[in-house]
């Protein structure tokens, strides 16, 4: 709003008078201002603003120089732009020294809107447009410069373009440029996350429409062959929506975490029998949330479903280590089993130490740890605490004599 | 210092760590009882300091270099005072008696020494019995004093014996 100067409504010389419109409201940035319902006129230099009427009289007016203008857009009025666009904005350069007065001395924004009550006029928008880029301030005067040498009032056009005369100096001026880059980054910033929400509304909507078309096509299933389903789906899964448990689905938590363990079950069978039937918790909220891609879950969800594998019959169940270390498990891994296997590795190497046994058997420390701790509760082996650390012999106090 | 055959537990590792799978610990518990007394036998001692335990190759294994702390040999020693093969003999828990005969057997041993021997209704001193040339070859032949002394008393309230105090010295009689 502070690049505004009043002026009276007359035509500098080389200026022309492009076009009109009415019922113009101005906006400082995204706010209201008092300048609404007026008349809007452009010139190949300028948009001036008035009252109903004062334009043509000459009488004083707000005014706007296009050289301060570097991007004009429009913004779009509903959510899908019932009605077409009302709004123009336009981006501005920073203030040029030595303008005249205007309705605002400083404005936190650096953009102003015109909203127009009926409509942009695609005339009109088309005109602006071309009036920005015609850049007829810069041509050369074809009239004479004795006459207008005067400065300020009668030539709008500056000596060089609006982006290269950021004369600011002292702290100040140090000041008002950090504080436009911060604002710059933050809008930014805004709009990138309006963007991804606006993105995850959509995907829940597109889920729910694919459920509600699926469902149809289960009903119609004779007129509709199964391939045509197949690919509809497949479409949707190249859309990368692939009906994402999400907690919003769900009434209540514990369905939500019903469906998570069910999620959870299906995916992790093959990846615990690859990895010898045990995995620890943190290894598998990786690999879920590998798996999920977006919506990721909480470590505190994966353990709340983890806790209901049992109820729901899973191939694997929660376990709790006395030592505290929370692992997935097949059910079919029993201690026993894992006893057995890791008392033959232990008569291989004589003296098995965590690390050691992490290495052959390739799981982590924590688990090996668990493994020989589950050995020695079973009595095949016994533990070695000395100042090198703790290491664990096949237990010969129970198998000697 | 004695010389006796090590057990091949006192070449294993895990030996000086108390284990916590309890069969394993029993195990583990019965070897170091055994151990420990057939070395006092063979060093002929019946005290061990706890505080300097690990001066003792008895608990200290250089060539695998591991020790036996003293918290374990305290759990020991407790496990083996249930059995009466042991006592503490201060309130701290630091000095302790081994006995690898309980006091019971002492008693009888010496009991039927002086049956065997003719000297019952007869009186000799403890030094006697302890140095005394008619025992040497038994197993009481240098046994601690105090040792001693306990397992007589086991034969007095059996009315096998009665102690009785000299001068300098004290004697017991049998009947």
């Amino acid at each position: 709003m502070d690049r505004f100067e009043y002026i009276e409504a007359r035509l500098f010389e080389g200026e022309n008078y492009i076009k009109r419109d009415k019922n113009v409201k101005i906006y400082d940035g995204d706010d209201k201002t008092q300048f609404v319902d007026g008349e809007v006129v452009l010139t190949t230099h300028r948009i001036l603003w008035g009252k109903p009427g004062d334009i043509p009289k000459g009488l004083v007016c707000l005014s706007l120089h296009l050289f301060y203008i570097f991007c004009i857009e429009e913004e779009s009025g509903g959510m899908f732009g019932l009605g077409g666009p009302k709004r123009i904005i336009l981006h501005l350069g920073p203030t040029i020294p030595g303008k005249r007065p205007g309705p605002a001395v400083v404005s936190p924004y650096h953009f102003v809107k015109f909203s127009f009550k009926d409509g942009i006029d695609t005339a009109f928008y088309k005109a602006l447009n071309e009036a920005v880029s015609a850049k007829a301030w810069e041509k050369p005067q074809q009239v004479t410069a004795s006459v207008d040498l005067s400065p300020s009032s009668l030539t709008p056009r500056p000596s060089v373009a609006p982006v290269n005369s950021k004369i600011r100096s002292g702290i100040v001026g140090i000041e008002r440029s950090i504080e436009e880059q911060h604002r710059a980054t933050d809008q930014s910033i805004s709009v990138a996350f309006q963007d991804l929400k606006k993105l995850m509304e959509k995907a829940k909507e597109m889920v729910t429409i694919s459920k509600t078309i699926s469902s149809k096509i289960r009903e119609k299933q004779g007129d509709i062959s199964e391939d045509d389903t197949v690919r509809f789906k497949s479409y949707l899964m190249s859309l990368g929506i692939d009906d994402p448990v999400t907690r919003d689905a769900f009434r209540s938590d514990s369905e939500y975490y019903m469906g998570l363990a069910q999620q959870i079950s299906d995916m992790m069978v093959a990846v615990l029998i690859e990895c010898g039937g045990i995995m620890s918790l943190a290894d598998v909220w990786c690999r879920v949330n590998r798996a999920r891609g977006l919506e990721l879950i909480s470590p505190e969800d994966l353990l709340n479903a983890c806790k209901l594998l049992q109820t729901i019959d899973a191939p694997m169940s929660l376990r709790k280590f006395p030592s505290g270390a929370c692992v997935l498990q097949l059910n079919s891994n029993r201690d026993e089993e894992i006893a057995k296997s890791t008392s033959q590795l232990l008569e291989e190497n004589g003296f098995l130490t965590p690390v050691k046994l992490s290495q052959i058997a390739n799981v982590s420390v924590l688990l090996a740890r668990e493994r020989l701790y589950t050995t020695e509760r079973l009595g095949l082996a016994c533990r070695d605490e000395s100042i090198e650390g703790l290491a664990f012999y096949p237990n010969l106090f129970l198998k000697k004599v | 210092m004695a010389e006796i055959s090590w057990p091949w537990q006192y070449n294993f590792p895990p030996f000086f760590t108390i284990q916590p799978h309890s069969e394993t610990r029993a195990k583990q518990l019965e070897a170091w009882q055994q151990l420990i007394a057939e070395y006092m036998k063979a060093s002929k001692k019946s005290t061990i300091d706890i505080r300097e335990s690990q001066n003792s190759p008895l608990f200290h294994n250089a060539s695998i270099n591991r020790k036996l702390s003293s918290e374990a040999l305290l759990t020991i020693l407790e496990d083996m005072a249930k059995t009466g093969r042991a006592a503490p003999i201060d309130k701290s828990k630091n000095i302790w008696e081994v006995y690898w005969h309980s006091l019971d057997e002492w008693g009888n041993m010496i009991y039927s020494w002086a049956s065997n021997n003719g000297l019952n209704n007869s009186v000799c001193t403890l030094f006697e019995l302890q140095e005394g040339d008619n025992t040497v070859g038994e197993e009481f032949h240098g046994l601690d004093m105090n040792i001693l002394v306990k397992a007589l008393k086991t034969l007095e309230v059996k009315g096998k014996c009665e102690l009785m105090e000299f001068d300098d010295s004290q004697g017991v009689k049998f009947f």
